[in-house]
């Protein structure tokens, strides 16, 4: 063994350091298209202080860091594109604090949404977080990195926008905290002190998030989920900007999908409705379809597919096993949400090319202010044509979303290229400063977000 | 390609128009029936057209088995006056295309039970009840096959169901088996009721599952012991189609010791479970089905009811959760069957 | 690239999603519920991460070497994975895992614990390679007697058979069964390995043999029933040995004690005070579905207070000891280790008894009690030896 692995063995102990092909080749591998990049080392510190530690050690010795969280992004983000040392952040998953009056819980960034959820599911009923419709093991800290967003993105926005304090360790190895707690009063708000929010959307290139104040919201008795119908994708728009001026819902996502049959050139709206007692539900189903949605239903372009459905969270994603194959990536983008109709054209048609049956989804972000829209491409990872149909099809989609007046979420090293292609120059010249600013050394998950 | 055998004369020589009259739905006295009768017949636009719920209550109430409810869809068809928006009829017609292959056809050998599309409720075909019977259509994967496409009914659609059935009708008699007896009861109507109607051949025998549990019951006579509850029983829309079997609902009860509470919406006053009524273009449907489905479950409950006994399992899937809220136990007959002989259902 | 290995699973091997479903409990209250994963934390312990490992191994994308042999075998075949798994080929998780051991045990490279294991058994009858002809020294009682086709044949196994701890257990509930009047007879030293861990740990061939054995001797002594103490050996009789010809009617013990307190056969001692949580065993619960007989057992004694683990039933923290891991030992040595973790668990319940109804359960449990140093605060016991009134706390 050598050095680089003798000196992480000595901050984890030897069980949490890793330097054997086991390790190496599972952590090469993201779940979506990418390729497989090894990193060299595989770290598992149990808190802030080992990670410290490691990052100084990583930034003196000028060895590449990347972290890790679930590894749920599908887009090969904690992927080591320099090698270097991979850290597997679910150790530090204790939730520190939950403050029901202020409705704030701190958690260390590996806690899992799972764990998180079913933490206030038994302590604090009234209160949930935005849960995202990742597997349960995503991550909080991992999530908001990369600018996430959950079943309350309508009303309430990103899961980035529900951040009240950050706690973060630069490349350079200090630990700094964002919002109230910097200033030692509780953990309750970020705002109004100076912006220092470079760590989001980032892709881990400019610093670990080793803890998080993510905001709670109410949670009421009943969650239930009802389904709208239209055919003419045109009416989406229309319908979402009419279900979010009544404000009575939460989670709204238009989807439509080549399988299942029923699904195949409609546009179904699932939307979640909550309430402490049913008549505050009817009330509030009522004033969305007896009122708003009526004129839709009465002359015949939009329907009420179903009411008080259950709600299963977290989600499991069945379309990656449409192909009986285990896989399936997305490009995911934000888009004002008036640019449906042109994104699912746009998505069945390349997904026919491909060979893939097509599977769209816009979910609302805020009050309609944007949406999240994702084509989602099926392979079979044993399959290796159709990894490439796949890949291409994503490359495909990646090219075309700036054309459709939206920007890439999430983006990996291709869509980043994408994006700064398009970016203001001064804006990508500050970027460029503040990375380098915050790694000189250019160890922070190097690769991403560089400017030629 | 299949014609609704429908004899215009017997409507124009009828006096009570029963069909119309007698409708829950819709308040229409015998001259106004008479007169949007004769505009259907004509293929007129009335109003009865646009604002009947797709009931199939008037499929019984007509003495001359004269099929005044096919015909009403099938104008609704013709006129483009379906009850439902028409993304949800897409997506209704889209929902019966089977997408997971093609089902195993094993040679059955004696008497079939034919799940449909509820395949997932073959764990309640266990016990003595269902012994020695093959069942049909096991594999949810495949059951579209067997989809008897009656549903669509409360579509507009019965240009679907004439494409489709033959198919299904098809699928179901390869299977050779001496007779069929068909879970559901919608299944049953199809092949003993719409399937006459518009002169679609049928070569198996059919049996309805209450007559099939009846005769069994009676063969496992000594093993009954009296469960002395007092049921409401949800009659499905679809039972209109098979009325002269609907008095197996009383022996059942009878020879199993339960007894029907005395109810206002029994028979053939029965109250649909609202379930296609939500959906419909017609202002106010959402709500309407809401209060119909109180106004129903209000009357179990004021009879005194301790369980509500289902024959339909969309109707269970409807009103399943709601009659239990109300402190009603749910529970299809099937299962109430083999409880009587000491059965444990799940 | 090395050559492709011959892979039962070819067809399915690669659909696992990596999503990671399977390595929480049912209500997703921790992401540590795969023992493996809970031990090391790292992705190639996981359930998805292990599957991951064996396709790049079958499709000659890795070599063969000594760690991977141990991730492979560090699995204890819990089924929690099988469990959460959303994907349709859930319940061929474990299968996955015992057919890349199958392919190693072809090839000749298995790590050494486990080679010990199965020439154990094979040479002794048992994996600890004590000595065939001491296998009846549990019994103390002489009126324990052989088998002589008599109602049932009370199956001890190996770890009842040798190990001290579980002897006691063993002779617990033998001591139940004769008070109970029960008609059963014992094997001896004429028993062998019932040969559940050897499938698990992928010797299809040396399965075989046992049960061959096994079979013809059951049959020559006309056995019909099998009383079982160990659910392992419960699990083996009762789904592998049919395809053997081993058409037995099994039951694990706690499927007999109850009919037994209800028939009046068999008295609950009078005097029991205890808090009790009970540990649901991965070869009665996940793979038999068997959770409510061992808590109404349980529940019906005076004197007994029952309370849950957080994670309970099928959600319940396997104790590590799977697998033949209680003789390989690929999950000790940390404070990660699952039988300590679950010590600690039952001990915050408030129990001061941990109830199991497995030997395995048992010697991995009890061992993680005197390391975590609970012996005072928490007793591990047997079932058996609950109903058989000898536990002092």
């Amino acid at each position: 063994m050598n050095t680089v692995y003798n000196a992480l063995a000595d901050i984890v102990g030897e069980d949490y350091a890793s330097a054997q092909i086991e390790e190496l080749v599972t952590y090469s591998k993201d779940l979506g298209t990418s390729k497989p990049k090894l990193p060299d080392y595989v770290v598992v510190p149990a808190n802030t202080e080992e990670l410290q530690q490691i990052i100084r050690f990583a930034n003196r010795e000028k060895v590449p860091i990347v972290p890790l969280g679930g590894g749920m992004s599908l887009a090969g983000i904690a992927q080591p594109l320099r090698g270097g040392i991979l850290i597997d952040m679910k150790r530090m998953d204790r939730i520190i604090e939950v403050n029901e009056k202020s409705r704030y819980t701190v958690v260390e960034a590996g806690t899992s949404h799972g764990k998180l959820s079913a933490y206030l599911k038994k302590h604090h009923p009234d209160l949930m977080h935005s849960m995202p419709d990742a597997p349960p093991a995503a991550t909080v800290g991992g999530n908001i990195a990369i600018h996430g967003q959950g079943d309350l993105a309508h009303p309430h926005g990103f899961n980035s926008d529900m951040i009240n304090g950050l706690e973060v360790i630069l490349p350079t190895g200090e630990i700094c905290k964002f919002g109230s707690c910097s200033v030692g009063s509780g953990w309750f708000t970020q705002h109004p002190l100076p912006d220092m929010s470079f760590f989001l959307g980032w892709g881990g290139a400019t610093g670990i998030i080793t803890k998080v104040s993510l905001r709670l919201f109410p949670c009421k008795k009943i969650r239930e989920m009802d389904m709208f119908l239209v055919e003419d994708p045109e009416l989406i728009p229309d319908v979402l900007y009419d279900l979010t001026h009544v404000g009575m819902a939460e989670d709204l996502a238009a989807f439509s999908g080549a399988i299942p049959p029923f699904s195949n050139k409609l546009h179904h709206i699932s939307i979640f409705v909550s309430g402490d007692s049913e008549d505050e539900i009817e009330f509030k189903r009522r004033l969305m379809y007896d009122e708003r949605l009526a004129k839709y239903i009465e002359n015949g372009t939009g329907g009420i597919v179903a009411t008080a459905q259950d709600i299963e969270r977290p989600k499991t994603s069945k379309s990656a096993d449409w192909k009986k194959g285990g896989g399936f990536e997305y490009v995911g983008s934000i888009m004002p949400v008036t640019a449906y109709a042109e994104c699912y054209r746009r998505g069945v048609e390349i997904s026919e090319r491909h060979d893939i049956p097509y599977t769209v989804v816009g979910r609302v972000i805020g009050s309609s202010h944007a949406m999240m829209f994702a084509w989602s491409y099926a392979f079979n990872r044993a399959d290796p044509a159709t990894v490439q149909h796949a890949k291409e099809a994503l490359h495909e989609t990646d090219d075309l979303v700036l054309g459709l007046g939206g920007t890439i979420w999430k983006p990996a090293v291709y869509g980043q290229q994408i994006v700064m292609e398009h970016m203001e120059p001064n804006t990508l010249q500050l970027m460029n400063n503040l990375k380098n600013m915050l790694d000189p050394n250019g160890i922070m998950n190097p690769g991403n977000w560089e400017v030629a | 390609m299949f014609e609704l055998s429908f004899d215009e004369n017997q409507c124009f020589a009828c006096s009570d128009y029963d069909c119309l009259t007698k409708c829950q739905y819709m308040d229409i006295n015998v001259d106004t029936a008479k007169a949007e009768m004769g505009k259907i017949i004509n293929q007129e636009e009335s109003f009865v057209l646009r604002d009947c719920v797709t009931c199939y209550a008037c499929e019984e109430y007509c003495p001359n088995d004269n099929h005044p409810f096919y015909l009403i869809v099938q104008r609704q068809e013709e006129l483009d006056l379906a009850p439902l928006p028409e993304p949800l009829i897409k997506r209704g017609v889209q929902l019966g295309i089977p997408f997971r292959g093609e089902p195993e056809i094993p040679q059955i050998e004696g008497s079939a039970l034919n799940l449909g599309v509820f395949s997932q409720l073959g764990s309640l075909t266990q016990g003595k009840l269902f012994e020695g019977l093959t069942i049909m259509s096991p594999d949810s994967r495949k059951m579209f096959h067997f989809f008897c496409q009656l549903m669509y009914l409360h579509y507009a659609r019965t240009s679907v169901i004439n494409e489709k059935l033959p198919g299904v009708i098809k699928t179901i008699t390869d299977h050779g088996a001496d007779e069929v007896i068909h879970y559901h009861d919608e299944c049953y109507g199809t092949y003993a009721s719409y399937a006459p109607a518009f002169g679609i051949d049928v070569p198996f025998k059919s049996v309805h599952l209450f007559e099939f549990l009846y005769n069994r019951l009676l063969e496992l006579k000594d093993d009954i012991r009296p469960l002395n509850y007092k049921v409401a029983y949800q009659r499905p829309c679809s039972s209109r189609l098979s009325s002269d079997k609907y008095p197996f609902v009383e022996k059942i009860f009878d020879l199993i010791g339960v007894k029907s509470v005395e109810r206002e919406y029994v028979g053939e006053n029965a109250l649909c479970c609202g379930a296609t009524i939500a959906g419909q273009k017609k202002k106010g449907s959402r709500r309407f089905c809401l209060d119909l489905q109180e106004k129903n479950m209000a009357d179990m409950q004021n009879a005194g009811a301790e369980l509500c006994v289902f024959n339909c399992p969309a109707c269970m899937q409807t009103l399943g959760k709601p009659v239990s809220k109300k402190g009603i136990m749910p529970i299809f007959m099937s299962d109430l069957c083999r409880l009587a002989i000491g059965e444990k259902t799940t | 690239m090395t050559a492709k290995i011959e892979y039962k699973y070819d067809d399915m091997i690669h659909r696992c999603f990596r999503c990671g479903y399977c390595k929480f409990p049912t209500d997703w209250s921790t992401i540590t519920n795969c023992p493996t994963y809970a031990r090391y934390r790292l992705e190639s312990f996981s359930a998805g991460g292990r599957l991951w490992l064996i396709r790049a191994w079958v499709m000659g994308e890795m070599e063969w070497t000594d760690r991977l042999a141990k991730i492979v075998y560090s699995c204890t075949n819990c089924k929690n994975c099988e469990e959460k798994c959303p994907i349709s080929f859930s319940d061929n998780l474990v299968n996955m895992v015992v057919a890349a051991r199958n392919a190693m045990v072809d090839q000749g490279s298995i790590p050494s614990p486990v080679k010990d294991f199965l020439n154990n058994v094979h040479l002794h009858g048992n994996p600890y390679g004590l000595s065939a002809k001491k296998r009846d020294q549990w019994i103390e009682d002489s009126n324990i007697a052989p088998y002589t086709n008599q109602e049932y044949l009370f199956y001890v196994g190996c770890e009842g058979s040798y190990d001290t701890r579980a002897q006691t257990a063993a002779r617990a509930l033998a001591n139940l069964l004769l008070k109970a009047g029960v008609s059963f007879g014992v094997l001896g030293n004429q028993e062998i390995s019932d040969g559940n861990e050897v499938e698990m740990l992928g010797e299809e061939g040396l399965l075989e043999e046992l049960a061959e054995k096994n079979i013809r001797q059951f049959k020559e002594l006309g056995v019909k029933k099998i009383i079982t103490f160990s659910p392992h050996s419960y699990n083996v009789f009762q789904n592998s040995y049919p395809k053997y010809g081993g058409d037995f009617e099994v039951f694990h013990y706690t499927q007999i004690l109850p009919e037994l307190m209800q028939a009046g056969k068999l008295e609950a001692p009078a005097d029991l005070n205890m808090k009790v949580t009970y540990h649901d065993p991965c070869f009665l619960g996940r793979w038999n579905k068997q959770y409510d007989m061992p808590r109404k057992l349980l529940k019906s004694l005076n004197g007994v207070e029952l309370t849950e683990m957080e994670r309970n039933k099928k959600s319940a923290l396997c104790c590590g000891g799977g697998g033949g891991n209680f003789y390989t030992d690929f999950l000790g040595g940390s404070e990660d280790s699952p039988a300590r973790i679950r010590v600690r668990e039952a001990h915050d319940t408030g129990a001061n008894v941990l109830a199991v109804a497995c030997p395995n359960c048992l010697t991995m449990l009890e061992d993680a009690v005197k390391v975590e140093g609970l012996e005072e605060k928490l007793a591990v016991r047997d079932i058996a030896e609950i109903l058989n009134g000898t536990v002092t706390t």
